[in-house]
């Protein structure tokens, strides 16, 4: 189980904002980083810097086995089939931008993209763009009133039509897990693609992208306890292969002549340039130190704080929980009867709680919900119960100053 | 009719007595009580402030003096306190003097520095609107 401590192996934690100690409740965005990611970070400057795959000499070695390493960590991690189905992106929202590029070569008028009303606009701004580039259309899976995916509906999208299916494992603004191997079956029924954001679901569960059959899975390190401005996509050969190049440049190329270039294999093809090594090695720090807190042990932890969440928040009055799901992460998104989100927020932000306020990158939801936004507190491993009650104590505080 | 450095040296001395922000706020919050509702016909989108993250309406006319009359509204408590402090030292003043408001006391009380990026947008483009205002009437106000 998760011990007290833990929250020790964060330095970032242990500040006051505000003159208070600092309460972080805005996991969803962005995890703080153990001490030991931190260290790999430093670790790489004063021991191993040195670019990747190029250099024939001893430091560029070191520096490319630790960077491969991350690669394995991370097909094993994600029960992968092979190491070349991993690819090294920016992040979730460019590994959703690289597939989307790509089916810019097979999409057509007559040709269907569905999306989920309640995606984050990473996934679905890029097919929005990919639709319009290719005149095909794009059809939204609605939400039900509770927050799920609503699934006749679903049904009812697919046809032949359906080229390719978007949607999140984890709703960042809800938090209600989707049925992703249910939804992926449908989707192979039809002959359709499937692509997962995964973001906001491989902090806090264990993802097998074989059992679960996705084409696509999109992650970032940085919701995981690694560095930002890394992340992966994994994607089935079959599909890898025949997707074009999004990036040109080095290291993606096999042979290059003046006008023409034959691209590297599998998963060079996909990594152009000078990779984020830093954090590549970090993120592969992080996923250890995942394992050794025990993804199941994170997953009971959460789900014990999202229950006394519930049970602290159901006592404040007029408050709004929005998202019922029977399956739900750990995400606490409500508003408070009568104020604006932004009031709460800030107040509670003078407090040195740090939740988030407003669409969460998910205006169809809000519009859906018909809010101008919400308070969203969501949790990690290292949430404590006085993090909760410091919410709720915070939240009656500021109802008083607001009325 | 108190100058504009009067009031805002005022609002200068209410704000010294607080030690924190909370009680800033709450200062703040109060103010917002003190805004004159905004006739329902004044909020359109044409008076929308841009640049704000939470909704705030502004409308302006002269009076009969040719002096500034605002009013003002928004769908956040605090971001109403903070339009109403915004008005506070301009309302029923001549245009070319609020043209040539500085706004500085913002800083003083630390506002303008304590505010995030965005929210610090918001408060710009409320005092850029009503600048914009006293620009544009003076051509028009009565001398």
């Amino acid at each position: 189980m998760i011990n007290a401590s833990l929250v020790d192996q964060f330095p970032i934690l242990s500040q006051t904002v505000n003159g208070q100690p600092l309460v972080y409740l805005d996991n969803a965005a962005t995890t703080q980083k153990p001490a030991v990611v931190i260290a790999a970070i430093v670790d790489y400057y004063e021991r191993l810097n040195s670019n990747v795959h190029r250099g024939a000499h001893h430091l560029s070695q070191l520096s490319t086995d630790a960077f491969e390493l991350t690669r394995s960590k991370l097909q094993s991690h994600l029960h992968a089939a092979h190491e070349h189905e991993i690819i090294f992106t920016k992040g979730t929202t460019d590994s959703i931008n690289l597939v989307a590029h790509g089916f810019r070569s097979f999409l057509s008028e007559g040709d269907e993209i569905l999306v989920s009303e309640m995606a984050h606009h990473s996934n679905l701004v890029p097919w929005q763009i990919t639709a319009k580039l290719t005149g095909a259309t794009l059809r939204i899976i609605p939400m039900t009133p509770e927050g799920e995916m609503d699934l006749s509906a679903y049904e009812n999208l697919l046809s032949k039509h359906t080229k390719l299916v978007a949607f999140s494992h984890i709703s960042n603004a809800l938090g209600s897990i989707n049925p992703v191997k249910t939804l992926t079956d449908m989707a192979h029924a039809h002959g359709a693609a499937v692509l997962v954001d995964g973001a906001q679901a491989l902090p806090h569960t264990l993802v097998d992208v074989q059992d679960l059959g996705v084409d696509f899975y999109a992650a970032s390190a940085h919701k995981m306890y690694g560095p930002t401005g890394i992340g992966m996509l994994y994607g089935r050969s079959e599909w890898l292969n025949k997707l074009p190049p999004y990036q040109g440049g080095g290291e993606m190329i096999a042979e290059v002549s003046a006008t023409s270039s034959t691209y590297a294999d599998l998963p060079y093809k996909f990594e152009a340039g000078t990779p984020n090594i830093e954090a590549v090695i970090a993120w592969g720090t992080a996923i250890d130190w995942m394992n050794q807190v025990g993804i199941a042990n994170i997953e009971a932890h959460e789900t014990e704080l999202l229950a006394y969440g519930h049970q602290l928040l159901a006592e404040i009055p007029g408050l709004i929980l929005y998202g019922s799901p029977r399956h739900k992460a750990a995400v606490l998104s409500f508003n408070i009867d009568g104020l604006h989100p932004y009031d709460v927020g800030t107040l509670l932000d003078q407090m040195g709680i740090a939740v988030r306020t407003g669409q969460h990158c998910a205006q169809p939801i809000m519009t859906c919900l018909q809010v101008p936004g919400t308070i969203r507190a969501s949790l990690a491993v290292y949430t404590r119960r006085s993090d909760l009650e410091a919410l709720a104590s915070g939240l009656k505080r500021a109802i008083n100053a607001l009325t | 009719m108190a100058s504009i450095d009067d009031i805002t040296a005022d609002i200068v001395e209410d704000f010294e007595v607080f030690d924190n922000w909370m009680d800033k706020y709450e200062f703040i919050i109060d103010m917002s009580k003190s805004l004159a509702p905004m006739p329902a016909e004044k909020k359109q989108d044409i008076n929308l402030i841009k640049g704000c993250q939470s909704q705030v309406w502004l409308d302006v006319q002269l009076d009969d003096k040719g002096l500034m009359l605002c009013h003002a509204d928004a769908d956040a408590i605090i971001t109403k306190g903070m339009i109403a402090l915004l008005l506070k030292p301009v309302q029923g003043q001549k245009p070319a003097d609020v043209a040539a408001c500085t706004y500085d006391f913002l800083t003083t009380i630390g506002l303008s520095q304590h505010l995030s990026p965005t929210r610090a947008n918001g408060l710009l483009s409320m005092v850029k609107q009503i600048r914009m205002y006293g620009i544009a009437m003076q051509a028009t106000s009565l001398p």
